[in-house]
Formats: structure tokens, C-alpha cells, sequence
């Protein structure tokens, strides 16, 4: 095994300790910022933003429609609205007023869809956000971003504040290793390329980008050589990396906590098999999920080291 | 034609309700002309709403033509957006844009599409259409306002059927709560939808005490008297949202359109426009 390599330790980092930190920082400096929120204060760790900035946390109870439009209406006016919500019902509830409201309008708003996945797994279906890749991507005037890390949160955060256009990111519920290396810059639109391979190219974001690492730990131990990219950026994505993967290495596997149907598996796929078809494994969710813990599910779908590993060798074999 | 606002705010108070009038006149044969091109829109609404429309552009709103992003307008929000022939005709009257582009409704590529788009037309401040999104805008505009310090106004004009969308009660309800005397509701209250009577379809009455239990000083009001939409319109309230329900008549302005449903956005024959144009002229 490489020793370079930036396999996490078993250290892990809260992204939402990272997302509130982030966002009085910034209000500190830019008053332009305002959190607007569905009775989630507490949920979207904006206590101690509300208590900052009482007049800038909107609450507008538990009504996702009239909070993006709310958003929209203090875009309208300057500010620029960081939208706090659970990711299934900010994508789900709101859909349209994310369309209408946000994409089209081409306001400058950041929705933060917060435990994203199936972070309530025990919860059911209902409160799964695994179809909010395939809905934010629908809408193509919106970036959708997945930091992976809490040094990935802060710096999407900090590049939204000032990016000047519709934002769709999650923030992710549970502690995840680090896998940014600290002098890396953060870059919207752009892979970032954790580890080099040859033999096979595994994409992963958020959640999956730690498991992949640890993917590429197993192969190597067979003698298979696997690039790790980190796709922050899910639109507009990086299709140079991506057709660099598939000519370079000739075989793509993609990862995602989200349902395989129009996320990043499709993104990527949509951008080989129109520019360099090599064969492809998309991991994912299938279809809804049964009810478990995150961790359960996520072994359920094979969304582990083991299960990326034995996707690679498959497609290796 | 630009300076009809400026005669508007000259015009003493027992003046201005006549100008107003002849000005909603001119709105209205500027509506039917727009439509009568592309032969679509929307002319049952866009007469109902043309009084209010013509009052607020040409007498109420604090609006600079020549720099439509003015930081301190007025906001105005038409969120029953199929009513955008009226809308685009005030807009043009009033200076936003050439009356001449009004030809361009609904043609291949043209800015002026069948609901209004912010990106491409000055004085629009939000993209509507689908229904029950205006509110909720507007709410954010007056909250925003608030924040800034500003004592600059919003206005949301909304259709009555519209209110069947429950994005307008979770608006309202937080309006009222926030006591946002900077924000106006003017509901066009024509009774009619795209297809049936709005009592027959899904009940809104009592509709004054609706927003009234939501924390809106409430007026009712004929939406076609011009000089008391104007002293409504004009004032500044309390400590609660307003909220004005207009009662108006689909299709106002010509008999033969005036309270029938398959006017909803029935086009007027060849023969029927200059049936309607007569009228309009005549009054």
C-alpha cells in the first residue's frame, strides 16, 4: 500500500459543527447573509446563529413552500438566503418553488438539504433523501455540490456566499473521516483526484468518498491499481476528469448514498458513453429503502469498502 | 404615454379616479391588441385585474422605468401569472419597455412568453405561474425590507382561484404573524377559474374573515372604482399585512366577455375585436 496515501484514519469530523461554524463566520462579515429555516432551528444547528443574528434566522415554521419562496423574496431584495431544511422535504415539498423560485429566477440562494441520504434511516422512506440528486439535476441552473468532509463543508459554504447563483448542497448528518488533503483548494466543477489508479476508476461523493479510499486499500492488497476521485461538484460535473478516467484507466465505478437512478452514476455515465464508453458498475440505492440504521443500509446496498472493491474486481476480471 | 403617471400624481383627488379610468381603457385595448396576435392569452383575467394593475403602475407604485433594479421600488408580484398580457401592457405604458414589443407576445423566442419571466423583462420581479408562489415571494420581499430598513412597499396581486393552492395560507399565516404592514394582498376576486365558478368549485367564501383570522387587516372592495383602490392603495397600515379583495368582473370592459367562463382564455375572433374595441372606446 502506498504510505502517501491519504486513506483516512479512523478519526472522524461533524460537517454540521463545521456548517454552523461556517455560517456565523461568515454573517459576521457579509450582512447580506440570512438562514431561513422550517421550525428546524434546532435540527440545522442554527442556535447559535439565531442567537448571533435573531433578526437574520427566519423561521417560517413548518411550511417548505413558503420558505423557498421566502427565499426568493429576500434575494429579490439583496440578501443572500442560506436555506436550512431536511433534504428530502426542502427537495420533495419544494420542488417547484425550487424551480420556479430559485432555478429559474437565477437567484443567488443556497439550499442546504441537511442529513441527506438515508441519515434517518430508521425512519423510512418518507424521510430518505435519496431521489434529490435526480431532482436538483433536472434543474440545470442550479450547482449541486456534496462536501466530503467538514473541510469541504466550509469551503463550499465560503464559495457559495459569494458565487452569485442558485446552489443546491448537502450537509451530511453523520462524523466522516478526513479525505481533503488540507492545501487543496477547493474548486467548483472540478474532481478532486484523492488517490492515482490505473487499473480502475472509483467516483464517489460525500459519505462514499471515505469508503472508497478504503476500496482502493482492499484492491491495491490484489495487486489492482484504483484512481479515487472526489466528485464534490455533481453539476456542472467535471467531464474532463471523468473522460480522463475512462481513457486512462478504462473502467469506472460510481458511488453515491442516493438512488442509482439520475445521480451521479447517470451523470457520469451520460458524460462516457457519449465521449469514451468503458464498462461501468453505479452504486447506489436501487430502489426505496427498507427501514435500519444508516449504517445497516448502507452495508444492505453494498455501500462499503467490500462492496466497491468486489464492483472494481468484477469489472476488472 | 409615459407621462400618464406624472398627470396621475398632478391630478387632484376628484380627477384621479376618471384618469385612472381612461387609462384601465387604454390598458384594456392594449390587452386585446397583445392578444390579438399571437391569438392566445388570457383576456377573462386580464380585464378583471386591469384595474388594480393600471391603479398601482400609474398611481401607487414607487418605481424609476429607466432603472427597474432600483434597490428602493416598490415591489410587485402578479402571481396569477397567466395574466401576463396585462402585465406586460402596464409594464410598456408605463416605460419599462417599447409598447411596440407588446407584437412579440407568445412568438418564437421572444421575451415576452406566456407567463412573466424576470430574466428577460424589465419590472418583472419574479417568474410566475404555476400558482401559489407569488405570496410567499412577496412575503420574503417585505421581510427583506425590513431587514434593510427600508420603508419600500410590496404588492401581491393574487387570482381568487389561486387561493385554493396551500402555499398562499402558509404565506399568509406567517405574514400575520410577522405583522408585515409592508406587504399588500389585492386577491382579483372574479369568482370565476379556468373552469367553473370558484363556489362551485372548491368554496373560498367567507373569504375576508379567511385573511382575517391569519392576522390581515382586511378591505373589501369593487375593484373597478379606480379613486378608492387608489386611497387604499396609497395609504400606509398598521402593525397587519392588508389585504385587499377586489371584487371585480372577469372579462370587465366588454359585455359579451364580462362573467363568462369560457372566457378563461377563449381568443376573440376577428370580428369580436373590433366588437370589443368599439365598446372600449365608447366608455
Amino acid at each position: 500500500m502506498n504510505e502517501m496515501s491519504p486513506t483516512p484514519n479512523t478519526t472522524t469530523f461533524d460537517c454540521r459543527v463545521a456548517f454552523a461554524e461556517t455560517m456565523i463566520e461568515m454573517a459576521r462579515v457579509d450582512p447580506r447573509i440570512v438562514a431561513v429555516c422550517n421550525d428546524s432551528v434546532g435540527s440545522s444547528n442554527l442556535n447559535a446563529f439565531q442567537k448571533e443574528f435573531p433578526d437574520r434566522l427566519i423561521n417560517v415554521g413548518i411550511a417548505e413552500q413558503n420558505m423557498v419562496g421566502v427565499a426568493a423574496g429576500l434575494a429579490n431584495g439583496g440578501f443572500v438566503p442560506f436555506v436550512s431544511c431536511a433534504s428530502p422535504f426542502l427537495t420533495g415539498r419544494a420542488l417547484e418553488q425550487i424551480k420556479a423560485d430559485v432555478a429559474y429566477n437565477n437567484y443567488h440562494i443556497v439550499l442546504c438539504g441537511q442529513s441527506p441520504g438515508m441519515s434517518y434511516g430508521e425512519l423510512g422512506p418518507t424521510h430518505h433523501s435519496i431521489e434529490d440528486f435526480a431532482w436538483m439535476r433536472a434543474l440545470t441552473d442550479l450547482t449541486i455540490l456534496v462536501p466530503a468532509d467538514p473541510q469541504q463543508t466550509r469551503d463550499a459554504l465560503r464559495w457559495s456566499a459569494t458565487a452569485n447563483r442558485p446552489i443546491f448542497m448537502r450537509i451530511g448528518r453523520f462524523k466522516v473521516p478526513a479525505v481533503t488533503p488540507e492545501s487543496e483548494a477547493f474548486t467548483v466543477g472540478r474532481a478532486s483526484v484523492l488517490r492515482e489508479g490505473t487499473d480502475v476508476t472509483l467516483i464517489a461523493c460525500g459519505t462514499m468518498v471515505s469508503r472508497a479510499l478504503q476500496a482502493a486499500d482492499q484492491l491495491a492488497a490484489k495487486g489492482v491499481s484504483a484512481r479515487v476521485l472526489n466528485m464534490t461538484t455533481i453539476q456542472p460535473l467535471d467531464e474532463a476528469a471523468v473522460i480522463a478516467a475512462a481513457t486512462e484507466t478504462g473502467r469506472i465505478v460510481t458511488v453515491e448514498e442516493a438512488i442509482i437512478h439520475g445521480g451521479l452514476g447517470s451523470a457520469v455515465a451520460e458524460c462516457v458513453v457519449q465521449n469514451a464508453p468503458v464498462p461501468m458498475r453505479i452504486l447506489g440505492v436501487p430502489h426505496l429503502a427498507p427501514t435500519g440504521s444508516n449504517a445497516f443500509l448502507l452495508d444492505h446496498f453494498g455501500l462499503n469498502a467490500e462492496g466497491i472493491a468486489n464492483a472494481a474486481l468484477a469489472l476488472v476480471a | 404615454m409615459t407621462d400618464l403617471h406624472a398627470k396621475v400624481a398632478a391630478a387632484n383627488d376628484a380627477d384621479r379616479g376618471a384618469l385612472l379610468a381612461r387609462i384601465a381603457d387604454e390598458v384594456r385595448i392594449c390587452i386585446l391588441h397583445t392578444i390579438d396576435g399571437p391569438k392566445m392569452g388570457h383576456i377573462g383575467g386580464d380585464f378583471s385585474v386591469a384595474d388594480v394593475l393600471t391603479t398601482l403602475f400609474f398611481g401607487v407604485l414607487k418605481l424609476d422605468p429607466t432603472d427597474p433594479r432600483w434597490a428602493e421600488r416598490d415591489r410587485f408580484i402578479l402571481s396569477k401569472g397567466h395574466c401576463s398580457a396585462a402585465l406586460y401592457s402596464v409594464l410598456a405604458m408605463r416605460g419599462f419597455f417599447p409598447v411596440a414589443d407588446l407584437k412579440t407576445f407568445m412568438a418564437p423566442l421572444s421575451a415576452l412568453n406566456g407567463h412573466p419571466n424576470r430574466r428577460k423583462i424589465p419590472g418583472v420581479e419574479a417568474n410566475t405561474g404555476p400558482l401559489g408562489h407569488g405570496l410567499p415571494i412577496g412575503l420574503g420581499c417585505a421581510i427583506a425590507a425590513r431587514l434593510a430598513g427600508s420603508d419600500r412597499r410590496t404588492f401581491v396581486v393574487l387570482g381568487d382561484g389561486e387561493l385554493q393552492e396551500g402555499s398562499n395560507w402558509e404565506a399568509a399565516m406567517a405574514a400575520g404573524h410577522r405583522g408585515l404592514s409592508n406587504l399588500t394582498a389585492i386577491v382579483d376576486r372574479n369568482r370565476l377559474q379556468q373552469g367553473a365558478r370558484t363556489e362551485d368549485t372548491n368554496r373560498l367564501e367567507p373569504l375576508a374573515d379567511k385573511w382575517r383570522s391569519f392576522g390581515w387587516e382586511v378591505h373589501e372592495v369593487d375593484g373597478h372604482d379606480h379613486a378608492r383602490l387608489y386611497a387604499l392603495l396609497s395609504a400606509r397600515g398598521g402593525s397587519q399585512p392588508r389585504c385587499l379583495v377586489a371584487r371585480t368582473i372577469k372579462g370587465k370592459g366588454v359585455s359579451f366577455i364580462e362573467d363568462r367562463v369560457e372566457w378563461h382564455h377563449k381568443v376573440p375572433s376577428a370580428e369580436q375585436v373590433q366588437l370589443a374595441l368599439k365598446e372600449l372606446a365608447v366608455r
